[in-house]
């Protein structure tokens, strides 16, 4: 039979005004979904299981007790069962890798999506760490997969263009836009993921870990903008722009 | 000592590789203003060659694990290369190659990672960067808690580097193992052959939705962006509708730019897209709705229909050039 591990993340929703208290990030009232680049590794997975293959998913969070809201969500979607190892910590994707790959190793996975980058922390790191605890090969911004043989042939987004891979299982993917087009839960499997099982696992059941990075301090990104507007016909706000560009800019 | 993993492509260096030299610079008298590049791959003698004008001390490899660079090859000829040398700090350009391979050096040297930095500084020993998160709607001052780190750094944040003192070059020879090599590349799709490099490009011109079709494209977008020699983005928006291909997809799922000039044409600017384009220097947008979220993050708009505008900029700029 082969395993799935899906990693999961809760993040503010893309809407969601983001505001910061004193020197810290205040999510107080903002609206938590589950990461959108997730769901397409859930998608993935449910995919694999209806192509006929025997395959059990596990999804796999690490985070705050809200997270519990983004693997009901998985749940609902399809996946089996669910790990959430719970801490309030914010710990770096190198530390957070050791932690989930040992999890990946207690299950026995085959296979573990991982998001292409995280929507709250903007990090693509944890996919290709995980690869590297676990000694095993990963594709990251991965667009189109197919399984075969024990490989995954796929096609990922590269620097100039995109490159198709053959990647021996187990391996980690991480996904990307395209890959699929998740499915939203059905009410009657959102009723019965309430009865499947969700292990909560504390993080001191761990090695203890030293985070590897600490922010110090967090703040509302602004971009000075000049919020030139030009009004009027076509050939006004033309040359206008123009105008402004070449002589003001300097630019063109 | 630093240790710098540039990229380059059959001998030719990326511009992220004299953005890396000038990085290296903000942190070298921390770390003995000792500074070495390091280029893999085909044609990374020629490379070192031409890294060797800005650097004391540039080490190429080529192997043929490395000919298709896949991230595990590369990632045990940095490791062992950064040992060899006793590396305090290895910086990567924050592409998609450098994305890949950054962590599994990070995570294989056992040392903190700092992803996509804008700047690099060394507070008490101990390396202080500031970086994007929450879509880029927040910045954020992120300490690495030791030494030895890896870092990588947002492309077009950093200046270019000028020549300075000739260095050494030298080869270095690395042992591969069979795993190194389990992941076979296939075919290689290289977006929009025969224009500039969409993140390499001074000048990038964007369409969104407003742009309306793949003929808009033709129509509009690549005209203007021929007349800038500017390279040419895309909304998630436009990539889903199929106008255009994913590599041209600029935004959270797509690639990050940072331009002297970003020009978006019927773009209505969700927050998605802004963080991939938020550190252009100069802004400018044509949107037909004065109210569109772009606005607010240009430097210039002109309110009107693109497919009014656009063909009068092209006109004008073709007029200005002959």
């Amino acid at each position: 039979m082969m395993k799935i591990v899906t990693i999961l993340k809760q993040v503010p929703d893309a809407e969601a005004r983001i505001r910061v208290s004193g020197t810290a990030v205040d999510l107080e009232g903002v609206t938590f979904v589950i990461d959108g680049m997730d769901e397409y590794g859930v998608e993935q997975a449910l995919r694999i299981r209806e192509g006929g293959s025997e395959t059990e998913i596990i999804a796999v969070a690490l985070g705050p007790p809200r997270f519990e809201d983004a693997i009901r969500t998985a749940l609902a979607m399809g996946v089996d069962r669910a790990i959430h190892i719970e801490t309030e910590e914010r710990l770096d994707p190198i530390t957070q890798a050791k932690i989930l790959a040992t999890t990946i190793g207690q299950e026995g996975a085959d296979l573990v999506f991982v998001g292409g980058k995280e929507a709250d922390w903007d990090s693509a790191a944890l996919g290709p760490a995980i690869a590297e605890r676990l000694g095993w090969p990963h594709s990251d911004w991965t667009t189109q997969l197919r399984l075969e043989e024990g490989r995954a042939a796929v096609v990922h987004d590269s620097d100039d263009g995109s490159e198709a891979l053959s990647v021996p299982l187990p391996a980690v993917i991480t996904t990307q836009q395209g890959l699929n087009e998740p499915r939203y839960p059905t009410l009657p499997n959102i009723m019965k993921a309430r009865r499947k099982e969700l292990l909560k696992r504390d993080l001191s059941a761990f090695a203890s870990l030293a985070p590897k990075t600490t922010v110090l301090s967090e703040e509302i990104q602004t971009s000075e903008r000049l919020n030139r507007l030009f009004m009027g016909s076509a050939e006004e706000v033309a040359a206008e722009l123009i105008a402004h560009l070449r002589d003001e800019a300097k630019v063109i | 000592m630093i240790l710098i993993v540039v990229e380059q492509t059959d001998g030719t260096l990326k511009k992220s590789a004299f953005e890396l030299v000038t990085a290296a610079a903000a942190l070298a008298p921390s770390f003995q203003d000792s500074t070495a590049g390091l280029v893999l791959g085909p044609g990374s003698t020629a490379a070192a060659n031409a890294l060797a004008d800005y650097l004391p001390e540039v080490v190429h490899l080529d192997a043929p694990e490395l000919s298709s660079m896949p991230a595990e090859a590369v990632t045990t000829a940095v490791v062992e290369v950064a040992r060899l040398h006793g590396a305090e700090v290895v910086l990567f350009a924050a592409t998609r190659a450098g994305l890949s391979v950054s962590p599994r050096v990070a995570a294989r040297m056992d040392v903190p990672l700092l992803e996509d930095v804008l700047d690099l500084e060394v507070h008490d020993g101990l390396v202080v960067a500031r970086r994007f998160s929450y879509l880029s709607r927040i910045t954020e001052t992120v300490q690495a808690n030791s030494r030895p780190i890896v870092v990588s750094v947002k492309p077009g944040t950093f200046q270019a580097a000028e020549p300075a003192q000739p260095g050494t070059v030298e080869a270095a020879s690395v042992v591969f193992s069979t795993e190194d090599t389990r992941v076979t590349v296939g075919e290689k799709t290289v977006a929009a052959t025969g224009r500039v490099s969409l993140v390499e490009a001074r000048v990038v011109v964007t369409g969104g939705r407003g742009v309306g079709s793949t003929d808009g494209f033709e129509q509009l977008v690549e005209p203007l962006a021929d007349a800038l020699n500017a390279g040419i983005g895309a909304t998630r928006a436009v990539v889903e509708n199929g106008w255009r291909p994913y590599a041209e997809q600029i935004g959270q799922t797509g690639k990050t730019v940072a331009p002297d000039l970003y020009l978006a044409l019927g773009v209505s600017g969700a927050v998605q897209h802004l963080s991939g384009m938020n550190r252009s220097k100069i802004v400018a947008a044509v949107n037909k709705d004065p109210d569109a979220p772009i606005f607010q993050v240009s430097d210039y708009g002109a309110v009107g229909d693109v497919h009014e505008v656009v063909p009068l900029l092209i006109a004008a700029l073709r007029d200005s050039k002959s």
